[in-house]
């Protein structure tokens, strides 16, 4: 098919303007690092305190070969990926237990309501007593902090289900597991699948704010120790994996998202 | 002809916060075997509680209905298509198959000459929103044929349509249930459908209802598009409205 001059012009705005946004970015993130690594160089900005782009890069690659930089990883990334799929699937069975007993739904409404406001950092003592300090106390930590999320989203995507769709299953004579497995389930995937984003945010918090508290090993653990020490070479070597790491997970959790949306209506 | 069903004295009360709602006083009526029975009413006057006892999702409050049958299978459409859209078009067809364990080869390929008989054919792997209105809704109506049902129950089937694609798919739709003759019965607030495609109507009061008047409709075309046209139409459209005794302001 050809295309109208039109046509083209727009598209070529479009391309022109794609890539000044991604020039920009470019643009910012370079000045920014420069900046820094300059003005720590010249003892403006005081290089114990605020490090520098290259010593963090020295620091990632020490730690690397001295071989403590991918344990701290897989860690932080096993800790994570066991608190999200414990929270999805633990947010799935409550949400499916509140969308069939109602009254059940209703009794718990407060406790959620509180729960979810509470700061869950508060806890944080009394978990690793009661738990121990060790991972299980991190999984407990980022539980808290993503479980009620996805129970109330998944909940709120069950109550969305159109009553006529039911009705019309009731007329067939459907059991509730059949209104659950044709209908409220495949009817709420939408919603199902973008709690998978709300969820991995929150668990990387959750994991995080646990490492901090009790942990030997991981990325909260390597910033705490760097704190610790008062190296915050260490302290920013770590933050800037972490940034790379949950930009990762979370660019992977929407592509997930895309693909599992993809096709159908 | 013999009675497929029997209505009597058949009472609904709903129970709210605020007090008890009256839907339905009294209702007693018989439907013949091959017969098409509209049953018009007000909008709010509780002719779609009546359908959903008989469909069996609504309980009764008094009284008692009986079918021929011990256990009659019962064809239910609701006021919009209520189609998947998750599901294809063929898995939409054979959803009421599914759901009551009736997926046998026998009923699927029942399932597949009606979509061949009914021109859908071509859309069995096609999503309901490739589909037009009209198409969708003969899906809906195949959903139920499904089920071999041997009493259909129709609720306003229509009322998400236009005007021109209801006059289209209602036409459509009750030739097939004369083709496959299906008892039926047809709640509805459109008088013109009413007249134009039954055998008779049944005006209600208005709520809490009870039956105002029964009509015996003779029209003579077998197309409810020219029984519209005719003086007879004209006639018992007047009159029902005239018992509706709709207020308009």
């Amino acid at each position: 098919m050809s295309m109208s001059a039109n046509q083209k012009k727009f598209l070529l705005k479009e391309k022109k303007n794609r890539r000044f946004v991604i020039f920009m970015q470019l643009l910012i993130i370079i000045t920014f690092l420069i900046l820094w690594e300059v003005l720590a160089n010249k003892k403006i900005l005081n290089p114990f305190i605020f490090s520098s782009p290259t010593r963090i890069c020295l620091t990632i690659k020490n730690l690397f070969i001295e071989g403590s930089l991918i344990s701290h990883i897989t860690t932080t990334l096993y800790e994570i990926f066991l608190a999200f799929f414990i929270g999805i699937s633990l947010g799935f069975l409550i949400a499916i237990l509140l969308y069939e007993i109602k009254t059940l739904a209703k009794i718990v409404d407060p406790f959620l309501t509180m729960l979810n406001s509470l700061p869950k950092v508060a806890l944080g003592p009394i978990i690793i007593i009661w738990v121990g300090a060790n991972t299980k106390a991190i999984i407990v930590m980022a539980l808290l902090i993503n479980l009620i999320v996805s129970i109330v989203n998944i909940y709120n995507g069950f109550l969305g289900t159109d009553e006529i769709k039911i009705k019309l299953l009731k007329s067939f004579g459907a059991s509730k597991i059949q209104i659950l497995r044709y209908l409220v389930i495949p009817g709420s995937k939408r919603t199902i699948i973008s709690s998978l984003k709300l969820n991995i945010s929150m668990t990387l918090i959750g994991v995080i704010m646990g490492e901090f508290l009790v942990s030997k090993k991981g990325i909260g653990y390597l910033i705490i120790y760097g704190t610790q020490v008062f190296n915050l070479n260490i302290v920013m070597a770590g933050i800037v994996i972490l940034i790379i790491l949950s930009f990762i997970i979370y660019e992977g959790v929407s592509l997930l998202e895309k693909k599992l949306l993809q096709g159908k209506n | 002809m013999n009675n497929i069903l029997e209505i009597t004295n058949l009472e609904k009360s709903y129970y709210t916060k605020q007090g008890e709602i009256k839907a339905i006083k009294n209702i007693s009526l018989q439907v013949k075997e091959g017969e098409i029975v509209t049953i018009v009413g007000t909008s709010g006057c509780g002719k779609s509680s009546l359908l959903g006892i008989l469909a069996n999702i609504e309980n009764k409050s008094n009284g008692l209905f009986k079918f021929s049958k011990a256990k009659p299978t019962i064809g239910y459409m609701l006021q919009n298509d209520a189609l998947f859209p998750w599901l294809t078009i063929y898995e939409n067809a054979i959803l009421g198959l599914k759901i009551a364990k009736k997926d046998t080869m026998e009923n699927k390929e029942y399932v597949k000459k009606l979509l061949k008989t009914y021109n859908l054919e071509e859309f069995n792997n096609k999503y309901p929103n490739e589909l037009s209105g009209g198409m969708k809704q003969r899906v809906a109506l195949i959903r139920t044929l499904a089920l071999k049902p041997d009493i259909l129950l129709l609720d306003e089937p229509f009322s998400a349509l236009d005007y021109q694609s209801r006059l289209a798919v209602s036409k459509d739709v009750f030739n097939i249930i004369k083709k496959e003759k299906i008892t039926t019965i047809l709640v509805s607030h459109d008088i013109g459908e009413a007249v134009s495609l039954s055998d008779r109507v049944v005006v209600l009061s208005k709520r809490p209802c009870s039956i105002k008047k029964i009509y015996e409709i003779n029209l003579p075309s077998d197309n409810p598009i020219d029984n519209r046209k005719t003086k007879e139409f004209s006639e018992l459209y007047d009159q029902i409205w005239k018992d509706l005794d709709v207020y308009v302001s």
